[in-house]
């Protein structure tokens, strides 16, 4: 079954010359069509049950422009993008965080954004609170933790979404070494029960263990799409003789 | 796809944005009662010393009416057009139901509505006047305010992330309409060719219809009830409406 399909997919973002009603209204129908900026342009693909999708390329490839549709944060210019289950996207981690507010509480209202009900956040939060390693503070002001104790807590409620698919932007740069190694056996534990991960991650490593395919996007198109074994060491030595001819 | 319950995610929207307002003060909810009490003071003291006013009876009760029901619409309404610009992190990072956040916004200040309710409800006991049965009237002439200025957070914010300027629009129109309410005067001393005018203001027409169950002990006139229910909901309908149109390019306007 197809639990992601993008048929024709094409992302345009206007530039934004609007700050002023007046300017809009004179140029509503002369330019703006030609300052758009492609994002994506027509990406067909599709992730069937179970598997997982690296997305590669370089920086304004269209690699989070691609998740963000996934999510259904934004909508494309043409096309069509099928999403069928729920989907936890870790993004930018900790959205919604307020620094006021304790952990707990902030802890509470995240859970309500990602989807939680409130049965499902009380039956969760010794859980989560456990896999962040931070019981000690949960009473504390946000403000008064670190940048990595913060993305700790955003992490550990984050994977306690029960969703199908999940979205990777590189969340795996969390915390401490030993930390961190946490949160990557979280993802194949993820992984090796049916999750759908989606990936963007500059480390190949992870790439080649976690996605059977690969997605690889230059400039908004689609250049390669197949087996990561295949795909992921074209792209890799693509990026190197780019970095050599630079030079 | 089971249909989650955004009840829990409205519920704790409204609370963070309460608790968020009072975190680090001593004073606490006691602003929420200082506020218009301190304004209902200088305006009694304006309108009966300086502007003498003998028309009114009571008229620091009639003056909290007023201000009561105007501080949550302003409040509410000015804080609620900035709600989508406010958590743009939301809105780019979270696939939740947009409408939440003006409305939880809304809500979080109709939480003070109800402080400053009790005190109206207090005071006007302690000036002598009785409960009454037409009190049951209060909870839906409040109630279709909360609406009407849902529907107005919900034109407002969707509109202002895509021109700036419409938070200035409703800071302005906030100041005008401060003058436009009954809130120092009352609606007799309106000439009467502007009285119909005035009832389709829903923000008029609920402090009209509170004093006149608080302090007349009688029910609104129906016409008044049925105008004010009619504004509100095509002012909540259409608000709907063109938030839905407008939201899907929110991420790429913030």
């Amino acid at each position: 079954m197809k639990v992601i399909e993008f048929e024709g997919v094409s992302k345009i973002y206007g530039r934004q010359s609007r700050q002023f009603f007046l300017r809009y209204l004179t140029q509503a129908w002369k330019k703006r069509r030609n300052e758009a900026i492609r994002a994506l342009s027509d990406i067909s693909f599709h992730v069937l049950d179970g598997e997982s999708l690296a997305v590669v390329g370089n920086n304004g490839a269209g690699k989070s422009t691609l998740l963000n549709l996934v999510a259904g944060l934004t909508q494309p210019e043409s096309g069509q993008v099928t999403v069928r289950g729920r989907v936890a996207a870790l993004l930018e981690l900790g959205s919604g965080f307020h620094g006021d507010l304790t952990a707990a509480e902030n802890l509470r209202v995240n859970a309500a954004l990602l989807g939680l009900t409130r049965q499902q956040t009380e039956e969760s939060y010794a859980s989560i609170v456990e896999f962040s390693e931070l019981g000690a503070f949960m009473g504390e002001p946000l403000r008064t933790f670190s940048a990595g104790m913060t993305l700790r807590l955003a992490f550990s409620i984050a994977v306690h979404v029960e969703a199908r698919i999940l979205l990777l932007d590189e969340v795996l740069a969390v915390g401490d070494q030993e930390f961190r190694q946490k949160c990557v056996d979280k993802i194949f534990a993820l992984k090796r029960s049916g999750k759908v991960l989606l990936c963007v991650s500059h480390v190949p490593e992870l790439l080649t263990e976690l996605c059977e395919h690969t997605l690889w996007l230059d400039s908004g198109r689609m250049v390669r799409h197949g087996p990561t074994a295949e795909v992921l060491p074209a792209y890799l030595e693509q990026a190197a003789t780019q970095r050599f001819n630079r030079k | 796809m089971s249909q989650p319950n955004y009840g829990f995610l409205l519920a704790s929207l409204v609370l963070r944005d309460f608790k968020i307002r009072y975190r680090n003060m001593t004073l606490g909810v006691f602003w929420s009662l200082l506020n218009p009490l301190v304004l209902m003071l200088v305006l009694t003291f304006v309108f009966t010393r300086i502007f003498p006013n003998p028309g009114t009876p009571h008229f620091h009760l009639s003056a909290l009416c007023g201000l009561v029901v105007f501080s949550f619409f302003s409040l509410g309404w000015s804080s609620a057009t900035l709600s989508i610009y406010n958590n743009a992190a939301l809105i780019k990072r979270v696939p939740m139901p947009r409408e939440l956040l003006p409305i939880a916004t809304v809500l979080a200040n109709g939480i003070h509505f109800l402080i400053q309710i009790g005190l109206l409800i207090g005071l006007t006991l302690v000036s002598g006047y009785r409960i009454h049965i037409y009190w049951l009237w209060l909870p839906v002439i409040f109630l279709l305010e909360v609406i009407f200025v849902c529907g107005l957070a919900l034109l407002t914010s969707a509109l202002d992330v895509y021109f700036r300027d419409v938070r200035y629009v409703v800071e302005s129109s906030v100041t005008v309409l401060f003058w436009l309410v009954p809130i120092f005067y009352s609606f007799s001393m309106i000439p009467a060719q502007y009285q119909s005018v005035y009832q389709f203001n829903p923000i008029a027409a609920v402090v009209l219809a509170c004093r006149t169950i608080l302090m007349e002990a009688s029910m609104p006139a129906s016409s008044l009830l049925i105008k004010l229910t009619l504004v509100s909901f095509v002012f909540l309908t259409a608000g709907l409406l063109l938030f839905r149109r407008l939201k899907p390019r929110f991420s790429d306007f913030l």
